[in-house]
């Protein structure tokens, strides 16, 4: 039914979005509980480089990781020297280009859960014992648990989608970089491949509809474990 | 019998905006209430005895600890005060049963501390059947009385009850007194009671300290 070569672009795919959504997650949960809970120098400056991707066309923030992180960028040249690490034309680098894009979305979702939480609670916490970090491990995290899921739900999808900053930043390399919209893309500059096109979108509307039922599933779960009551 | 402590010895100043609270006390009654009207500053003395804020100075012992000392630069961390805090709202976490609610301050108190019998406790305050409630299903008295039990299962060093009758009907509010009452014939920790109507503290005690016209303790301007 389906064919070896649509199974690896599937599993490209999912590897992709699914390293760049874990990666990002902590990272999104941090930035958000920073911009939601602290106020310091620079946040405002924060707050608009993480909204950056957002706004700016995705071909951009793939050229921007490209003259950073390429072989001839700072960043780029150093992991490389220390680390022998490189992104170019390697899934990895799909996976970051996935993982800034699905950044702003992941954030804003968790930064809403998080202003959501009562600090009250957290005081009440304190005043029983708890130290900061254990109050933030017992009230503030699970309370989020819902924003913690819509954001994975929402970075997960963004990363399956993404086109622009990939094709940029790490090409269109088969087994690599070729995720679904760029398998899809090129079927479509080929003579005759609309039946492959065809049946890759499909693939690619099932995906993500499973993916929208998998995280509908876990956020009632997780609502319905602490349930509140009625 | 030991030499006598005084339970609550408390001077400070702090600043909110144009309100500033002044206070200067010492209790040595098992009750002490604070009363005042709205806006006196009653929530804002019981923040800085838990440790919620830091006052701009003073000093603040119950019981022989010094919990903060401006002079010295002395200032507890709030989890090392070990407060009943009883808030006027409650906070029952939303995300834990009322058991898990108990069982929150009872988890985190010193092995060595001083407990009061858990069964005691709730037998007192009549809890018993709530264990596996929500708190969303939870009447306002309920909440009240979960949330007393939930302070005094942490193993406080003293108590500091905010309101406690407040938005409870008149049935509920003489229950919650009664029980308040009772624990503190039972037990044998300090309770600080903040209430803004007179008529209530008068059966639970004759120390009493007024917030916003007393020349003990003021707050200039009143606000």
């Amino acid at each position: 039914m389906i064919t070896a070569a649509e199974w690896s672009i599937i599993t490209l795919s999912l590897r992709v979005s699914i390293a760049a959504t874990l990666f990002t997650l902590p990272a999104a949960y941090a930035l958000a509980w920073l911009l939601a809970r602290r106020r310091f120098a620079g946040r405002a400056l924060v707050d608009a480089l993480v909204h950056l991707p957002l706004v700016v066309p995705p071909v951009v923030t793939g050229w921007l990781l490209l003259i950073m992180l390429g072989p001839a960028g700072p960043l780029g040249s150093m992991l490389d020297r220390w680390f022998g690490v490189t992104f170019m034309f390697h899934w990895t680098g799909a996976a970051l280009a996935a993982s800034v894009m699905a950044l702003p979305l992941m954030v804003r979702a968790i930064r809403l859960s998080i202003d959501g939480v009562d600090r009250r609670l957290v005081a009440a916490a304190r005043t029983l014992g708890a130290s900061k970090w254990h109050a933030f491990r017992t009230i503030t995290l699970p309370l989020t648990l819902p924003g913690i899921l819509a954001a994975a739900m929402l970075g997960f999808a963004r990363a399956l989608g993404e086109f622009g900053a990939t094709v940029t930043f790490v090409s269109n390399i088969p087994g690599q970089t070729r995720t679904l919209p760029l398998a899809i893309y090129t079927g479509l500059q080929m003579p005759g491949g609309e039946a492959a096109v065809t049946r890759l979108a499909i693939i690619s509307i099932l995906l993500s509809l499973g993916a929208l039922l998998a995280s509908e599933w876990l956020i009632r779960r997780a609502n319905g474990g602490n349930s509140h009551g009625v | 019998m030991a030499a006598i402590h005084m339970a609550f010895k408390i001077s400070l100043r702090h600043q909110i905006g144009d309100c500033a609270l002044a206070v200067d006390f010492s209790s040595n009654a098992g009750i002490t209430a604070i009363i005042g009207p709205s806006g006196a500053g009653k929530s804002t003395l019981l923040n800085c005895i838990a440790g919620l804020i830091a006052p701009d100075q003073g000093r603040i012992a119950i019981a022989d600890d010094v919990l903060f000392d401006s002079a010295k630069g002395i200032c507890v961390p709030i989890q090392h005060r070990r407060a009943g805090y009883v808030f006027q709202d409650a906070r029952i976490f939303p995300h834990l049963n009322v058991a898990a609610n108990l069982a929150y301050g009872e988890k985190l108190s010193p092995p060595a501390a001083y407990k009061i019998e858990r069964k005691l406790i709730i037998d007192v305050l009549g809890i018993a059947p709530l264990m596996d409630r929500w708190p969303a299903t939870l009447s306002g008295g309920e909440m009240r009385r979960i949330a007393i039990a939930r302070a005094l299962l942490s193993a406080p060093k003293f108590l500091l009850l905010d309101e406690p009758l407040a938005s409870l009907d008149r049935a509920r509010g003489e229950e919650i007194l009664a029980m308040i009452e009772h624990l503190h014939r039972t037990l044998a920790i300090p309770m600080l009671y903040v209430s803004h109507q007179p008529l209530e503290v008068e059966r639970l005690t004759d120390s009493v300290i007024a917030l916003g016209n007393q020349p003990l303790m003021h707050a200039d301007p009143p606000c």
